[in-house]
């Protein structure tokens, strides 16, 4: 919990879920598990609003609850969870991913979910039918059948699940008999239960939903509110009252760095070594657990079976590049035995982090150029060095050489190892050496980037800011000219309503559009990095 | 006073430490010194590499802005109660300010997980705890002052014998006058004139009288 993390926190909640939510939701977050007094009190928010945010981030998963540090009897202590905010700058490509591997409906369902934080799969299906329907043609409606059948879909291939159970600890609290200091404390109040320990985390509920979305339109109004009111009470049951589903981030974690080994090795080598890998991935991805070090051993002949039809290439060709694979120094590739023509993993961690630092040497070389990326990647590879000894095996003068260390130095990049010759630790008897180490660079560099999207964010925020009055206006006249033309007027009204804007406050208007779409895509991108860096950080962490 | 002049006359550039000392040699070049502060951003020396914007990066941006946009809409977007007015009017006293929170649409519906936070109070929204409050603010003042107490009953019987339907705007009417900060005059009294004249569309050649 950083200061960068928890200020890029406190930035997404703001956005997303309002001022009052992101105030209660950063003292959460600087100050560990707290009861509900005191997060009133501390906050001085009054105690509806401090209720109404915990329920706005509990329905988002970003907080949890627990009973109190002093045991059963003490309040209910509430716990933030930083990891879990910060997910939500990673909400579009979640969304753009369901869209390319189930389509529109896929996406929708996704998008809604993300939404709500979590539903019940009745609730989904009907909003995601309604909303597709609305942007149908008129007389078409979308069936829930097929809602449905792309719900289970994505339930099959683990990219939703069911929310956890809660915890029984609330037994524990409100029973009568108070608990004596020799009776060990309940099991289930300790840790949180997760997702992955209900045995029915992926069991679709025998629900039938039979219908077509509705429709709605704009012109008839008391309808649908009429409409409105028929559907709550036909919500009664469709028998999955309690089962709600969320997304699964690790699972969509698990696509996205499957999807980052096999661009590397198409980048690296070539399109057919690329299928190869992802052929291999794709048959390990119900075995390999999310943290493994690399995939279950598969042999040749499984792969060779497995290739996608149109890649026909022969047994000795697919021997050929799985050699070369394996013999990459990159290596992506390892084999592990010689049963079955021969067993071969992929290396899962190996690869994050080659991905890891393939980013750390992109940006020394972006930020301080080519020459000093030079020294970067020689220090990764020879570990300590003098200065002299990076002056001769980087090829670079002495002094430019001095001058890039030093800079490399300051900003935390390369760190100098002292080893004395003499126990007094004079300077002229001991060697200092340069080194990188690559994790703590990775941990800096992942800070950097909270830092940067935090600044985007605040950016983007000053610049609406300075041009409220501008952006009201237009909004204003778009919704005048709309309810003219809905109205049916003639050219010439709607012109002169359009030249209500004069030609400078277009130009700025969109040049405003302009600068919020770039800090917006190129939030996105740096989101990309962040995963790369996240995942090869915690991949090190479970050994 | 006296001693200001002591050390003028002991040497040129007499300082207490010897320059040696700090790192600038005799005769050495001193940096310019500098006519105007320093630039707010730090010269950047190797410009950062373009974007890159393919169909799927228009994509997801038009994904993102989208959601946060929805986000402003649903019930978990929560508005603090008070809006922020641009100036304080007397009239804000006396009037209503419409609760600008939609959570009212919104209830947790995991019902489990709701009650097992203890400590949370049944969901209340915010008109809720003003009428309640309003009726605490009665019961206390029936309590304290039962002659005059006696006196709102006939009052608040009056209002309520010719006032007709409405019944939030009416009770809040009926409870501000005379309990609400006990003032004397009327709910019209603090109208600021914003509402009116809206229907005066016939031509006021005739004179009111």
């Amino acid at each position: 919990m950083t200061a960068q993390e928890v200020r890029l926190c406190g930035l997404l909640l703001q956005e997303h879920f309002g001022e009052v939510v992101e105030r209660i939701g950063t003292h959460l977050l600087r100050g560990g598990a707290q009861n509900l007094r005191t997060i009133a009190n501390e906050t001085n928010t009054p105690l509806d609003l401090v209720k109404k945010s915990l329920c706005v981030l509990v329905q988002h998963g970003a907080c949890d609850f627990g009973s109190g540090r002093r045991g059963p009897g003490s309040p209910v202590e509430y716990r933030a969870s930083c990891e879990r905010v910060l997910r939500v700058l990673r909400y579009p490509r979640y969304i753009y991913t369901a869209k390319t591997l189930y389509g529109d409906t896929g996406e929708l369902i996704v998008e809604e979910v993300l939404q709500r934080g979590h539903m019940t799969m009745s609730n989904t299906v009907k909003t995601v039918a309604d909303r597709l329907t609305h942007n149908m043609e008129e007389g078409r409606s979308m069936e829930y059948s097929e809602v449905v059948s792309a719900f289970s879909k994505l339930v099959e291939t683990h990219f939703l699940q069911r929310c956890p159970p809660v915890a029984e600890m609330g037994t524990a609290a409100t029973s009568t008999t108070p608990a004596t200091p020799s009776t060990p404390a309940a099991p289930a109040s300790t840790a949180p239960p997760t997702a992955e320990s209900n045995p029915d985390c992926y069991k679709l509920p025998h629900v039938t939903l039979i219908g077509r979305g509705k429709r709605r339109r704009s012109s008839d109004d008391s309808e649908e509110q009429r409409g409105g009111k028929k559907a709550k009470m036909d919500s009664e049951s469709c028998g999955d009252e309690g089962i709600y589903w969320l997304v699964n981030f690790e699972r969509f974690h698990q696509h996205f760095r499957d999807q980052a080994i096999i661009s590397a090795v198409a980048s690296k080598l070539d399109q057919t070594s690329s299928e190869i890998v992802r052929t291999m991935l794709r048959m390990s991805e119900v075995t390999t657990t999310q943290t493994a070090a690399y995939t279950q051993p598969l042999s040749a002949n499984e792969i060779f079976r497995s290739l996608p039809p149109n890649y026909s290439i022969s047994r000795p060709i697919l021997d050929q590049y799985l050699s070369l694979l394996v013999d990459d120094p990159m290596e992506f590739v390892g084999k592990s035995g010689d049963s079955g023509g021969g067993m071969y993993v992929v290396n899962l961690q190996r690869a994050l982090a080659n991905l890891a630092r393939a980013t750390l040497e992109s940006v020394v070389q972006e930020r301080f150029g080519s020459r000093s990326a030079r020294i970067f990647r020689l220090l990764l590879r020879k570990r300590h060095l003098e200065q002299k000894q990076v002056e001769d095996f980087a090829m670079i003068p002495a002094k430019e050489a001095k001058d890039m260390l030093y800079t490399l130095l300051s900003e935390n990049l390369v760190q100098l190892q002292e080893i004395p010759k003499t126990p007094d630790h004079a300077p002229s008897r001991t060697f200092y050496l340069y080194t990188v180490n690559q994790l703590p660079t990775a941990r800096l560099l992942l800070q950097h980037c909270y830092k940067t999207v935090a600044n985007l964010i605040e950016r983007r925020l000053f610049e609406t800011k300075e041009n409220k009055r501008l952006l009201e206006k237009s909004q204003r006249i778009e919704a005048i000219l709309a309810s003219l033309q809905a109205s049916g007027a003639e050219p010439e009204q709607l012109t002169e309503v359009e030249e209500m804007i004069t030609a400078p406050e277009r130009q700025q208007l969109e040049a405003l559009r302009h600068h919020i779409n770039k800090l917006d895509s190129t939030e996105n991108q740096v989101d990309e990095t962040v995963f790369l860096l996240e995942s090869y950080i915690f991949s090190t962490k479970t050994k | 006073m006296v001693g200001l002049g002591h050390s003028r006359g002991r040497g040129k550039g007499y300082m207490s430490f010897s320059i040696e000392a700090v790192g600038i040699g005799k005769g050495e070049n001193l940096p310019p010194s500098i006519l105007q502060p320093t630039p707010l951003f730090p010269p950047v020396e190797h410009k950062p590499v373009p974007l890159v914007m393919g169909e799927e990066g228009e994509y997801m941006l038009a994904l993102k802005q989208e959601f946060r946009g929805n986000m402003k809409n649903l019930p978990f977007y929560v508005r603090p109660a008070i809006s922020k007015k641009d100036v304080e009017r007397y009239s804000d006293k006396y009037q209503n300010s419409e609760p600008s929170d939609n959570t009212i649409e919104w209830n947790p519906d995991r019902g489990s997980w709701f009650s097992l936070m203890i400590g949370f109070c049944p969901f209340l929204s915010v008109t809720d705890t003003s009428l309640s409050t309003r009726v605490d603010k009665e019961e206390i003042i029936h309590n304290l002052e039962v002659g005059i107490t006696l006196e709102e009953e006939v009052t608040s019987d009056e209002e309520e014998g010719e006032k007709k339907k409405q019944e939030e705007e009416q009770q809040d009417g009926e409870d501000e006058y005379d309990e609400e900060e006990e003032t004397d005059y009327i709910m019209s009294y603090f109208d600021n004139g914003e509402e009116f004249g809206g229907d005066s569309d016939d031509n006021m050649d005739e004179a009111v009288y």
